[in-house]
């Protein structure tokens, strides 16, 4: 089943032709993108093309350079070869368009990341201060609102070494929404997480899948994928070997390294 | 094969419990911590033995059998020596510190402006307390008045020369005070210039690495002595000539370098030790260099070596003593000129007393700071509770 977004090569220079769709639709293009670590080659000829409100799982086995493509799209790593263009900037080395492509773009990572000097509170409120010069008073509004929405507001002024680690992610979730971004990332936002608490943190993820954010998850959770995903995306070596829908993606993989995957992982 | 013991369900929660009450009372305590396993046993007798024998030696001397009052030397010699006392007294001479006194705080700085140094003193103390009582609020504003005004209302009263203040050279300053202009100036400009150094050290820029690290190695390198001379005697020939440096000025300058010179290494062992997670927390949400320095790594590198800075600016504090060697006087310096130098209170318990209290002046200020830090540390702990 061809999936719309689904970008080869030649359905890329199609697109180019047809000039109807805005950038504005366009949240991540990633064209011809790869990546090297000194020699070792860890991406190699990345196409992606994220439509505006599309919720893309990623997925793959360990060391096959999922978390270095996501990083790549905020610049917490540097690409050598192709574009990689989010929300019509385009990343290079200049380090205002990077600063712009960050403030749109949330990041949630696998060990949360909080600042442990600075109370829960604090720790939503420190960029929208500095970064986006919001007025202390509003910022501290806006960082209530949204750990209300992740469930924790009783927690405002504690410290994130006084949380489990389910309320630790879901900080950073609300920490991320609270500079308002346009497209979340998240890298294995639950693997570090106790059984018991990977509920309540998916939860969270699929409210706002719900309300239509652009989401690029690396994430193991199949039930999260088959829930909210448009498209699943199976990475191997550095390359995307496949994408799918995720009902065709589970029920009938084509290439053999997926259904090897999908047979490890699904048992 | 018994299989009823492979299956069993509990029917009653257990609840809750006190903890067992230890034994308590000071005998249990003691023998819990002092005489625990033999060797244990061992070092607390052996702790004890030396406490007998030379506390009730050091009290005696400093206290018991010291001399308290007296004009000149005369009353801290014995009679075999032409004074009063009993043959074989030994004791403090007190009245020799309390008649120099105002030497040892002010050195030569005339009598009818040393006003001037304790209006000083004071208003360091009014800013200081307040800054170091974390419940006080406007904490931001003390810094700025302590760092930034301070400075040049100290530099016109001390030194004066304006607003109808006599000039007082600095060839006149001595003692305490000017170990504490020393550290004063040796902490304020180590700790800004250490974390710039810290952060140069670890730039991507390679021309602010290469320049950093020259610096903290060539200063590393060298004793503080070295420094001093370099700066008392080579410092005038890289300016221009008629430009005079004032001798402090270049003390000044050579205490803050070395010091800044370490402080950058023990910051630096703060920076490496975050995580870099924090980095990238940082930069996820869009932060510039600066404010993610600012903000985020180095209020936790800073609390991490605490410790580390604080013994910094105790060493300072004690290196301070060797502007002697450039012929400044300082606590130490105006302590020894006395012993040597003046025979109203030439008698053989004058140097021990003088050592003496140079030394409970110094350790006054250590202990201060030391016991400071650890309240800090503690005030500050904030992560990884769990
Ligand atoms: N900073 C780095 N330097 C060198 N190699 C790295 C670095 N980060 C990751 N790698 C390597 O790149 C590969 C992909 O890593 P990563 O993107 O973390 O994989 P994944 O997230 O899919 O497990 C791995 O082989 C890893 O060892
Ligand atoms: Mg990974």
């Amino acid at each position: 089943m061809a999936i719309e977004n689904a970008v080869s090569d030649q359905d890329r220079d199609v697109d180019r032709s047809k000039m109807h769709i805005s950038d504005t639709e366009v949240a991540v293009d990633i064209k011809g993108m790869h990546k090297w670590y000194g020699d070792f080659h860890v991406l190699r000829d990345i196409n992606l093309k994220v439509m505006r409100g599309e919720r893309i799982v990623i997925c793959g086995p360990s060391g096959s350079g999922k978390s270095t493509l996501i990083r790549c799209i905020n610049r917490l790593e540097e690409h050598q070869k192709g574009q990689i263009i989010v929300d019509g900037t385009e990343l290079t080395d200049d380090l205002k368009k990077i600063d712009v492509v960050r403030r749109d773009v949330g990041m949630v990572f696998q060990h949360f990341n909080l600042f442990p000097h600075l109370t829960i509170l604090e720790n939503c409120t420190l960029a929208p201060i500095w970064v986006r010069k919001t007025p202390r008073k509003q910022a501290e509004e806006t960082a209530m609102h949204f750990l209300r929405r992740v469930k924790i507001p009783e927690q405002a002024n504690k410290y994130p070494g006084q949380l489990s680690g389910g309320q630790q992610q879901r900080v950073a979730i609300a920490r991320s929404l609270c500079m308002n971004p346009r497209i979340m990332l998240f890298d294995e936002p639950t693997s570090a997480l106790d059984p018991e608490m990977i509920k309540e943190v998916l939860d969270t993820m699929v409210g706002l899948a719900e309300e239509g954010m652009t989401m690029l998850c690396v994430t193991h959770e199949m039930g999260f994928a088959r829930k909210v995903a448009n498209r699943v995306i199976f990475m191997d070596q550095g390359q995307i070997v496949e994408q799918n829908t995720p009902a065709e993606f589970f029920n009938d993989p084509k290439h053999e390294r997926t259904k090897l995957f999908l047979s490890q992982i699904l048992h | 094969m018994q299989e009823h013991d492979l299956s069993w369900v509990r029917t009653e929660m257990t609840l809750a419990q006190r903890a067992p009450s230890r034994e308590a009372g000071a005998f249990a305590w003691g023998r819990k911590n002092l005489f625990a396993t033999p060797l244990n046993s061992l070092m607390t007798a052996i702790a004890i033995v030396a406490v007998a024998w030379f506390l009730p030696k050091i009290l005696s001397w400093v206290l018991f059998d010291a001399v308290w009052t007296g004009a000149d030397r005369t009353a801290c010699l014995t009679t075999a020596q032409g004074g009063e006392l009993p043959v074989g007294w030994s004791g403090a001479c007190w009245p020799f510190v309390s008649s120099r006194f105002g030497y040892f705080m002010f050195g030569r700085y005339p009598l009818d402006e040393r006003w001037r140094v304790i209006l000083t003193g004071v208003i360091f103390i009014a800013l200081l307390v307040p800054l170091l009582i974390p419940r006080v609020p406007y904490k931001g504003l003390n810094a700025v008045l302590i760092f930034g005004v301070f400075p040049v209302v100290a530099f016109i009263l001390l030194l004066g020369g304006v607003f109808g203040l006599q000039h007082v050279e600095t060839s006149l300053w001595g003692g305490l005070m000017v170990t504490l202009v020393l550290s004063y100036v040796g902490i304020a400009v180590s700790l800004p210039l250490g974390i710039l150094l810290a952060l140069g050290r670890r730039s991507r820029m390679p021309v602010v690495k290469l320049l950093s690290v020259i610096f903290i190695e060539t200063v590393r390198g060298v004793p503080l002595v070295t420094v001093l001379f370099m700066a008392a005697f080579m410092l005038p020939l890289f300016v221009p000539p008629g430009v005079t440096f004032d001798k402090l000025l270049r003390a000044l300058i050579g205490v803050a370098l070395f010091a800044s010179a370490y402080m950058a290494e023990v910051i630096r062992g703060g920076l490496q030790a975050i995580p870099r997670g924090q980095y990238e927390g940082a930069d996820s949400l869009g932060l510039g260099y600066w404010q993610k320095m600012g903000l985020i790594v180095m209020p936790q590198a800073l609390k991490l070596v605490i410790p580390g800075i604080v013994n910094s600016f105790i060493s300072l504090f004690k290196d301070t003593t060797l502007v002697l060697i450039i012929s400044m006087f300082d606590l130490l310096g105006t302590v020894k000129q006395s012993i040597s130098g003046d025979p109203t209170w030439a008698t053989p318990q004058t140097a021990k007393t003088g050592y003496v209290f140079a030394a409970l002046i110094f350790w006054i200020f250590c202990f201060g700071m030391s016991r400071y830090s650890m309240f800090m540390e503690r005030r500050l702990d904030t992560g990884h509770r769990r």
